[in-house]
């Protein structure tokens, strides 16, 4: 069942007739992604060709909608014309946005994550790498050979950290992998993802990878010992990264919290989840505790 | 960027928010030509991005245009937190009746600006937040409205503010939308002896991913005092100066951070930050190995890449296209894991360099380079 995205899913993609957008559409389809059209005003009603599969250019969200019936987007436009495409892919209708453009401004997220969220669409970042449901399907730019289906559900704000992750737990494998990306406002939070992950039958042990900044990994804590019953594994980057720009008083008044790797790793441990010092000791945490359970199970 | 507050006040005054009259000056003579043109009695402030200047000695009163000269000289050459003091600001002094603070500000939770106001102004805002919340008012604006009048009545309200201010705090919505910023303060706002309400001191810090319809700005904020910073930012990457000995490249903010700790974690220090960020080319490689080993700090360096959209092979490439033209003098400790690995490593291995050692994992590879900095 994976969470936000199966093979069911009927994807599109904004700016798929760019350089990226070109690129991550071909590795989606040879990752099993249902592609079922790209959106571009100036060429639409064309084709274009990824090695055996032809998709059509639809000139707008809606109508794609329409001859298809996709249910998620892929967002590869430039940060000018990103709140332009989100706004018009939720008037739409979809239900999933997954944005990759890196270097939106502010005001423009704010915006769109208000105005999508009233319509009900679900945005996956911006400034992410996207989700992954391993062997069903892929939006974004995740490299979808690193690992295969699995038990395992990961949140990330970091991409390569993401990466690094699903290599050292391959051999387990994952039932669905979300970076939630590293933009100060994000549309998907850790605490969303756990709380699709809980109720995920596909899924049995979550991975939660976070790092400095914000307080999104503190809330995330709360949240653990509020409503989640899996086993949670933490991996909390940052520990001697240089001091990062403080926002004034008003920063801190908002967070109520230093934002440091250390308060975010004694939150989640406060909250009864292991938190490994390295990936790979993350990795052996998960293992552990996979094992641990299997014996249970069996005694 | 953070902006400095003759900046910010020259935000304030464009969007028409009242400031003191006030002037820049880089020099002791200018100081005492502006205090002249103002009347002769001015506050004399320090111009650093950071907080504090104040208790710092950063912020003087002078009598005449004489003692202004006297003590711009003083304040100006000045280490504040580390920030060199290279400008004053003079300003005409004005009689305070009492002080407020207001705030917009991204509410990162929430996905929303949040308005902060308190009728409690002044230094110790943080400490009023702390102990008395409830005299800090909070309020999220909805994104799609902003700040109307009667948005900015409902904020002053709630913060016990006068009603003179609701003009202020909708000029400032204004300052924020129309300029980029993620955060405008003014600490203190305040109400003259006069009745009047100004915007004594106050700060700006814009969105970088603004700058492309921001344009005023040009390169302003992109100064980096260290060399190896600014020669770094000159090819385009992502380099952050530390103080330790081990100089380290990786592909993503968020493993680089990782690969610190790890190497932290082995007892060493890292020398830096670098991010070659995602899909990097050989020559970004290249460039970002001979900005580390030309800092005389780096005893070794960790290569640490997991190749996800970068391939290893472009990697191993840009390592060897760098051994061509840095003569290499330290060793050099390569992790190289993900897309075309296997390709990446072989190419390091053909090129057999007397100073490189591959390794195959991350945690390994970090203790290596750490006891390689470390032991002489």
């Amino acid at each position: 069942m994976a969470i936000y995205l199966t093979k069911e899913s009927k994807v599109l993609v904004q700016g798929m007739t760019g350089g990226e957008g070109m690129k991550h559409t071909r590795r989606m389809l040879a990752a099993g992604t249902n592609v079922v059209g790209g959106v571009n005003p100036r060429k639409a009603g064309r084709t274009v060709d990824f090695d055996d599969r032809r998709v059509p250019v639809f000139g707008s969200v809606a109508d794609g909608i329409q001859a298809t019936g996709a249910d998620a987007t892929v967002v590869f436009v430039p940060p000018a014309f990103a709140k332009a495409a989100v706004v018009e892919a939720a008037d739409a209708g979809i239900g999933l946005a997954v944005v990759i453009t890196e270097g939106i401004p502010v005001h423009d997220s704010v915006a769109f994550h208000a105005h999508a969220k009233a319509q009900g669409t679900r945005v996956v970042g911006p400034n992410c790498p996207g989700l992954i449901t391993p062997g069903q399907s892929n939006a974004g730019i995740i490299p979808a050979d690193i690992t295969k289906p699995g038990r395992i559900g990961l949140v990330s704000k970091s991409g390569t950290l993401t990466y690094q992750l699903m290599y050292e737990l391959r051999d387990i494998g994952f039932s669905t992998c979300v970076g939630i990306g590293g933009d100060p406002v994000v549309g998907t939070t850790h605490i969303d993802c756990l709380a699709a992950f809980q109720g995920d039958p596909d899924t049995e042990l979550i991975v939660l990878i976070g790092e400095i900044g914000g307080d999104a990994e503190e809330r995330a804590a709360a949240y653990v010992r509020e409503y989640v019953t899996k086993p949670v594994v933490g991996y909390i980057a940052g520990f001697t990264a240089p001091e990062g720009k403080t926002m004034g008083h008003a920063g801190a008044i908002v967070s109520g919290s230093s934002g440091t790797a250390q308060a975010k790793k004694e939150a989640l441990e406060a909250a009864g989840v292991s938190v490994g010092n390295t990936p790979t000791e993350t990795a052996k945490l998960v293992l552990a505790c996979l094992e641990r359970r299997r014996a249970a199970a069996h005694s | 960027m953070d902006l400095y507050e003759h900046q910010a006040r020259q935000l304030f005054e464009e969007h028409g928010i009242v400031v003191p009259r006030a002037e820049v000056a880089d020099s002791p003579k200018e100081a005492r030509e502006i205090a002249r043109r103002l009347g002769g009695r001015v506050v004399v402030k320090a111009q650093v991005k950071t907080g504090g200047r104040g208790k710092a000695g950063g912020v003087r009163l002078a009598a005449d245009p004489a003692a202004a000269e006297l003590t711009a000289r003083q304040i100006l050459g000045m280490d504040i937190k580390g920030h060199t003091v290279g400008k004053v600001m003079l300003a005409q002094p004005v009689d305070i009746e009492s002080e407020f603070y207001v705030s917009y500000v991204l509410d990162r939770a929430a996905g929303r600006f949040l308005a902060i106001a308190s009728a409690e102004g002044g230094m110790e805002i943080e400490e009023v937040a702390a102990s008395r919340p409830e005299a800090v008012a909070r309020v999220h604006i909805d994104p799609a409205e902003g700040v109307t009048s009667a948005k900015a009545s409902e904020i002053a309200e709630a913060a016990g503010l006068p009603a003179q201010t609701v003009d202020v705090l909708v000029r400032l919505w204004e300052v924020l939308v129309r300029e980029d910023a993620v955060l405008v303060e003014v600490n203190p706002l305040v109400r003259t002896e006069q009745g009047q309400i100004l915007a004594l001191d106050g700060k700006v810090t814009l969105d970088d991913n603004a700058r492309f319809r921001q344009a005023r700005w040009g390169a302003e904020g992109m100064e980096h005092d260290d060399p190896l910073e600014a020669a770094a930012a000159a090819k385009g990457l992502n380099y952050v100066k530390l103080d330790g000995e081990v100089g380290i490249i990786g592909n993503g903010a968020g493993l680089v951070m990782s690969t610190l700790d790890v190497v932290a974690g082995c007892g060493a220090r890292p020398a830096n930050f670098l991010d070659i960020g995602g899909g990097a080319s050989a020559q970004i490689m290249a460039d970002g190995l001979s900005v580390i080993l030309s800092d005389p700090a780096v005893k070794s360096v960790f290569v640490n890449v997991f190749g996800g959209i970068t391939a290893c092979d472009a990697v191993a490439d840009g390592i060897v296209q760098a051994l061509d033209s840095v003569q290499l003098t330290r060793p050099l400790v390569v992790r190289l894991d993900g897309n075309n690995a296997a390709r990446g490593r072989a190419i390091l291995d053909e090129r057999a360099h007397p100073l490189v050692q591959q390794a195959t994992t991350m945690d390994g590879a970090a203790c290596r380079a750490a006891r390689l900095a470390t032991s002489g």
